[in-house]
């Protein structure tokens, strides 16, 4: 059904594993998954509260299409107070976990505590019980789903845990599901295992039903996923070529952060884009092997590759010679191109060890082009790293990502992410990073609107808070001129509020690039009791920001954390089209407020809370 | 007058097998050739030619017809293309 109405809440601390009613009144006002549960841990935890500290809750949830037909209807959210950034956290994550959560009967998951030894949750629809997992600590993601299936005998059961990262404190670490399927960003692993929680196993055989008006929600969804069928994008460039394909398109614009952001074009992009992804390799095989969809979908962009098994980064490593997920474009930029770093198979290692080990790739990729920065200035030595990290090296990549799995020598300082990172090494402005969240693959000189993005994104600098490369680069669903700053306060603000409510409803933003809340609303009002008309989305969208602004400020963000780092404000892009420009982040900041209805130092007026019921 | 032509995606099945290596072609025109011309020239088909730049700047669709490349100009077209 679309909401199951019911909450499962785990107190670490004692063991206890409670059922509660889902407050129906908030289901009304923030949807559910992300607005929902947010609404829930803003109003249960201390805004101040140290992220990794008991006192902090993490929240597994749902949407109300989460788990029924809807296509890519299989997400779920993690919302915390991040690690990495100390703001509130949601990482969105699709696979096939989130369904199963769903196929239990439980809308979200609510964990408070810390359990005194390492622990995993084990549900089978509407039993839930900790059980011990001193086993599985030590043990990397893969491992860990492995050993549960074979405990639990049952290959069926959907797992989502935590990897070495997360237990030895990395700071980007995510949370994986389904081997390769990860809520990725901001630290919320790092918090789970600061909870001794390593694992969550699910297996449901409720299904889904008690939808409002079943015959309308099926003609809806069917509705819908014509409309991603018969769409360029979504029917045939997002399954052919995944996200990858932005890697040439980026570069040709001059918006490819390259080496830290010192350039905004990478001379070996190619090498590393869904056109090389392709090609046959000097073994006669492609790096690709195919696409993948995540539950319910229709678009089905995931990679999946293989690496070559004659690259030195798998020599007798046999372990990484299957085909496996990835590379996608984000992860393919932060290992590569942030890093001068143009060999394909050293970068699917690279991302290999992530998911395996369970960390975020943005920012770990990130982080280490900041450390090679440092090397490059001197500041960081050979001895210090422990092998030698010159922008463009690979073996460094592939060497690094190995220590910060195992929280060994170097891997150490790279877990803390590159805000800490530098600043520890005396050069806090090479970070290239808000709210200590390193940027993904836009550069904010070359596509202004991003910069406005990262800097007013609640979770730290991130895409998936308001992608206005859609509207500034592929003209989804306006082109707007990415040069220019003019229009993007609206433009953001017309994202972050749209993104809020793909976010809590229980489906993937990428069916954006065809749907519009227009497609998204016939669904949601079919699916869930209410009147779910298109103003109440839009202000369900508005309120859901709005609300995460407010735990933001009150946990010490002010207007001067929403910024970039001053290389962008300074450093003139040296070439492409946005070659002379930095990026008008001071100029949007203002415009942005006023749309917002936030005053000055980026509070939202009183006038502003009243209208939206906060 | 010469410029790069490029193609991406499924695109690069348009152009000869030696340069989809590198995706990039390098093309003779008379001058005034439009990018219109170039895309008639190697049979793409309209509704593929999606994201259009002239040295990584967007071309409208009805702005094509009409641009001229210039010399050293490099033209980059995909088709329908997403990411994220």
């Amino acid at each position: 059904m679309a909401w199951t109405r019911k909450i499962l809440r785990v107190d670490l601390t004692n063991g206890a594993c409670k059922t509660e009613p889902l407050n129906m009144e908030w289901a009304q006002q923030y949807l559910g998954q992300r607005g929902l549960a947010s609404k829930y841990f803003v109003s249960e935890v201390d805004p101040k509260v140290d992220p990794l500290s008991p006192a902090n809750k993490l929240i597994m949830a749902t949407g109300p299409l989460t788990g029924t037909p809807a296509s890519t209807g299989g997400r779920y959210s993690v919302i915390t107070k991040g690690a990495l950034t100390g703001a509130i956290a949601c990482s969105n994550s699709g696979g096939f976990f989130g369904a199963e959560l769903k196929f239990a009967g439980w809308d979200m998951i609510i964990f408070e505590g810390k359990s005194p030894k390492p622990v995993y949750l084990s549900i089978e629809n509407d039993k839930a019980e900790l059980k011990d997992a001193a086993h599985l600590w030590g043990q990397t993601v893969w491992q860990t789903e492995a050993i549960i299936k074979k405990t639990h005998q049952d290959p069926q059961v959907r797992v989502s845990s935590i990897g070495r990262s997360g237990e030895n404190g990395v700071l980007y670490a995510g949370i994986i599901n389904d081997l390769h399927r990860a809520a990725g960003r901001s630290g919320v692993g790092a918090v789970m295992g600061s909870k001794n929680l390593k694992a969550v196993a699910v297996r449901g055989t409720l299904g889904v039903g008690g939808l409002r008006d079943p015959k309308a929600f099926l003609g809806a969804a069917a509705a819908a996923k014509k409309v991603l069928a018969d769409n360029a994008v979504t029917g045939q460039g997002l399954p052919t070529y995944g996200t990858q394909v932005l890697m040439n398109v980026i570069n040709e614009m001059g918006a490819l952060p390259t080496r830290n952001h010192r350039d905004v074009q990478f001379e070996d992009a190619r090498k590393i884009s869904a056109e090389a992804m392709a090609e046959k390799r000097p073994d006669g095989k492609s790096h690709l092997v195919t696409n993948a969809a995540c539950f319910g979908c229709t678009i089905a962009c995931g990679r999946v590759s293989r690496i070559d098994e004659k690259h030195f980064s798998v020599v007798n490593k046999p372990e990484y010679w299957g085909a496996s997920g990835g590379l996608e474009y984000e992860a393919a930029w932060a290992l590569g191109a942030a890093n001068g770093v143009g060999d394909l198979e050293a970068l699917q290692f690279a991302n290999l060890i992530c998911n395996e080990d369970g960390f975020d790739p943005i920012s770990f990729g990130a982080t280490v082009g900041a450390a090679m920065e440092l090397y490059e200035l001197g500041i960081l030595t050979k001895e210090q790293i422990g092998l030698e990290a010159p922008f463009g090296s690979a073996k460094a990549l592939c060497e690094l990502a190995q220590m910060t799995a195992r929280g060994e020598g170097f891997g150490k300082d790279l877990g803390m992410g590159s805000a800490r990172l530098c600043a520890k090494y005396g050069k806090p402005e090479l970070s290239m990073s808000v709210k200590k969240q390193e940027f993904p693959a836009y550069d904010s000189r070359g596509i202004q609107g991003m910069g406005l993005t990262y800097a007013t994104s609640n979770r730290g600098a991130c895409h998936l808070r308001s992608y206005t490369v859609a509207s500034e680069v592929l003209g989804i669903p306006v082109k707007t001129d990415p040069l220019t700053t003019d229009g993007k306060a609206d433009l953001v603000k017309a994202f972050q509020d749209a993104t809020s409510v793909f976010d809590s409803a229980g489906v993937c933003i990428f069916t954006s690039f065809a749907w519009s809340l227009a497609d998204l609303q016939p669904q949601l009002d079919a699916a869930c009791e209410g009147d779910w008309t298109m103003e109440k989305l839009a202000e369900v969208g508005e309120r859901i920001y709005n609300m995460e602004r407010l735990f933001n400020n009150a946990a010490g963000f002010t207007a001067k954390d929403d910024d970039l780092p001053p290389r962008l404000k300074t450093e003139p892009a040296k070439t492409g089209p946005a070659k002379g420009l930095v990026s008008g982040i001071d100029k949007m900041r203002p415009e942005y407020y006023k749309v917002r209805g936030w005053d000055a130092n980026g509070v939202p007026t009183q006038e502003t809370l009243d209208r939206l019921g906060l | 007058m010469r410029a790069t032509f490029k193609l991406f995606a499924t695109l690069q099945d348009y152009l000869p097998a030696e340069a989809k290596k590198t995706n990039a072609l390098a093309l003779d025109l008379d001058e005034g050739t439009t990018v219109q011309q170039v895309v008639e020239r190697f049979g793409l088909p309209q509704q593929s030619c999606h994201l259009v730049l002239i040295d990584g700047i967007f071309v409208p669709p009805a702005a094509r017809a009409s641009r001229a490349l210039k010399e050293g100009e490099t033209l980059a077209i995909w088709p329908p293309i997403a990411g994220g």
